[in-house]
């Protein structure tokens, strides 16, 4: 029978189910930060549990690490420097491979396994964070977990899980240069909301999606989870093969060409049923603007913030009116005419040598107004140390933008990164709710081009308008 | 994890929708390394004011919702983050039980793990539920996971879906972990098989 991607990596990790139990799968690799992974090694102390394979996992700091470098010399808050600390006893203890703060590996854990190539195609893979499905760029089963699954998969290298639906959704044609992997992404939840996808693993798939870059794929998929999927995939192709050969943690030798052979086994069959089809045109995707509180309220960077009389859905009409309100905007103001007063590069989503190459063409010779903060923060220092080769940093530093060390800094603002009540940031990370940025904060989703030009304006910029080639 | 009993508790509603893991547990309050404490700080934004006084509009501190252990909310509650801290605080703050018409992946399988259950309704069970509520502030609801029912003292009586080893779980406070390593014999031998056909992913 044609499977589906998904069915090839389900059935090749099912390991039993007992009557009456939900399938136990088998995990392959277990990512790890400090933010989710204390309270699991408490657990398996408490019950007096030894990890089952150390060698699956890989961990990290990012979250609660500061991006300003005197800052990460001396945590300046005790909390948080008790959670980094707690997070390298434990992997000296278990000996598990930690990126550190003082490691050149250091980065966001999304940025930096695809570095190592930690994560192959076909792989299950869980970390206790929700953007886990940025892996499924590799055609790789990704997906966030809670703390107790955590704990779960050390003790036993398998979890409990039920079998999702599958969606397939598929973007022919060809992008316009100025929409990104990160417009298809809103879009895509502009359309079929943030629960969209609950219950779902989604494949995307189509020429666009072909036709996008690893790091773009990583984009896509990464925001899998805001629509509620539990995961996103791409299927392997030579790009996927080109980026994994030769990283540290890759197949070698005659494990490369048995691994490549099997990658190539791994699409879904022409003929492969899926539960659910959603089809979009590359050619209608236009850079989006989030205007609201919920990464499915989005609209192209060209048009209007809505009323809540635009949406027929009451739940809908409701939640454009308490986010209207939240984010101070009154409806049919043009997302044109917004001015911001924070932009933030960066986050697991956009934080890619090649996000700040794009963010960098258009930031060339612009000078962003006093009255804008504009920070710029590598997903790694292998990304920073790129960037500074290629002289991206001083590209943003003349044009006005602080270069930052490597973190997951002002996405989820819990590392001195933050916004103040009232202010207003375009922000290429993965989630504008209330408060995410910081209490009272108003957060616009966008792509590094989309940014970066609005960094320069001041206010929210039609990047087509910028175009003079 | 405690067990899961059949009861009749105050039901609080807030009728709101996608309610995201950051607001349920603000970041700033994630950085503990313990499991413990979380309650006092759920819905931490709406819940108090600047100067750390209740919020007296927000709807949790309405007086006649003290004590409550159900708790009815709108669509799609818990999606974002993937926070255990999220039920902890749920749980932690005296709720057992939630009702919607939907809840996001990842919070909905946390929710097991941390005795809480949540219950999925139609969405015109969960307007009836809603007005109830809001008719008749402080009412209490039934809950009943042996028979999958919720009923109220307004006559509306409905049947709710759950998986059955979650079902067993809940009911007996079980500890999943357990369950898993019960079947070390078969995750041996599956990973031996695995290890024989996809040797490379041993290698590092």
């Amino acid at each position: 029978m044609a499977k589906t991607m998904y069915e090839k990596i389900w059935d090749a990790h099912f390991v039993h189910q007992e009557e009456g139990q939900a399938p136990l799968m088998y995990v392959d690799r277990h990512l790890m930060h400090e933010v989710t992974s204390p309270q699991a090694f408490e657990g398996l102390k408490i019950a007096n549990r030894p990890i089952r394979n150390n060698h699956s996992i890989l961990a990290t700091l990012d979250h609660c690490v500061p991006t300003k470098l005197a800052d990460r010399l001396n945590l300046p808050d005790p909390i948080g420097a008790k959670q980094v600390q707690t997070m390298m006893d434990n992997c000296q203890e278990h000996g598990l491979i930690l990126y550190d703060m003082k490691s050149k590996n250091n980065g966001i854990i999304h940025v930096v396994v695809p570095e190592h190539g930690f994560v192959h195609p076909g792989m299950t893979t869980v970390c206790g964070d929700s953007h886990t499905a940025t892996h499924g760029a590799f055609g790789a089963l990704a997906f966030g977990i809670g703390t107790s699954e955590v704990e779960h998969v050390m003790a036993t290298q398998c979890l409990p899980q039920l079998k999702s639906k599958t969606m397939l959704v598929k973007v022919d044609g060809k992008l316009s240069k100025f929409s990104t992997a990160k417009d298809i992404a809103l879009a895509v939840i502009g359309k079929i909301g943030t629960a969209g996808g609950n219950g779902y693993v989604i494949e995307y798939a189509g020429e666009a999606i072909e036709a996008l870059s690893m790091q773009g794929r990583m984009t896509l998929c990464n925001m899998a989870i805001e629509s509620g999927a539990r995961a996103g995939l791409v299927a392997p192709d030579q790009k996927t093969i080109d980026f994994l050969e030769g990283k540290e943690f890759a197949p070698k030798g005659d494990y490369w060409d048995r691994a490549v052979t099997y990658w190539k086994s791994l699409p879904s069959d022409e003929g492969s049923k899926f539960d659910s089809v959603i089809e979009f045109r590359a050619e209608d995707i236009a850079p989006q603007v989030t205007w609201g509180t919920s990464p499915e309220q989005v609209v192209p960077v060209d048009q209007y913030v809505p009323a809540p009389g635009d949406f027929e859905n009451e739940g809908k009409a409701i939640a454009c009116k308490s986010a209207l309100d939240y984010m101070g905007l009154e409806p049919g103001t043009k997302m044109t005419d917004i001015e911001v007063d924070f932009v933030f590069l960066g986050s697991c989503t956009n934080s890619r040598i090649e996000d700040f190459r794009a963010a960098a063409a258009v930031a060339k010779g612009t000078k962003v107004p006093s009255r804008v903060t504009a920070i710029a923060v590598p997903g790694s220092y292998l990304v920073k140390a790129q960037a500074e080769q290629e002289g991206l940093d001083k590209i943003f530093t003349d044009a006005g933008w602080e270069w930052r060390e490597p973190g997951c800094s002002m996405c989820l603002a819990m590392n001195g990164d933050q916004l103040k009540p009232g202010e207003r940031c375009a922000s290429t990370s993965n989630r504008n709710f209330e408060g995410r940025q910081g209490k009272g904060g108003r957060t616009h989703l966008v792509s590094p081009a989309m940014a970066a030009a609005t960094a320069g304006a001041g206010r929210f910029v039609d990047i087509r308008q910028l175009d003079n080639s | 994890m405690e067990k899961y009993t059949n009861h009749t508790s105050v039901a609080a509603l807030m009728n709101r929708s996608n309610v995201d893991t950051d607001q349920i547990i603000a970041k700033q309050f994630l950085k503990k390394v313990e499991r413990t404490g979380f309650g006092q700080h759920l819905f931490h934004d709406w819940r108090f004011n600047e100067d750390g006084t209740p919020n007296a509009e927000f709807e949790l501190n309405n007086p006649k919702f003290d004590g409550a252990k159900v708790l009815v909310v709108g669509d799609n509650f818990g999606c974002g983050s993937s926070r255990e801290h999220a039920p902890w605080a749920i749980e932690d703050y005296g709720f057992n039980t939630i009702i919607s018409t939907s809840f996001a992946d990842i919070f909905y399988n946390n929710c097991f793990k941390n005795g809480i259950l949540p219950i999925v309704v139609d969405a015109d069970t969960l307007k009836a539920l809603m007005s109830e509520i809001s008719a008749n502030q402080g009412v209490e609801f039934s809950i009943d996971l042996d028979k999958q029912k919720v009923s109220t003292p307004g006559g509306i009586s409905v049947s709710f879906d759950i998986d059955g080893f979650r079902k067993h779980n809940l009911a007996n406070g079980l500890d999943d972990i357990g369950l898993t390593l019960a079947h070390t014999d078969r995750i041996d031998s599956f990973e031996a098989k695995h290890k024989e056909t996809f040797p490379w992913l041993w290698v590092s």
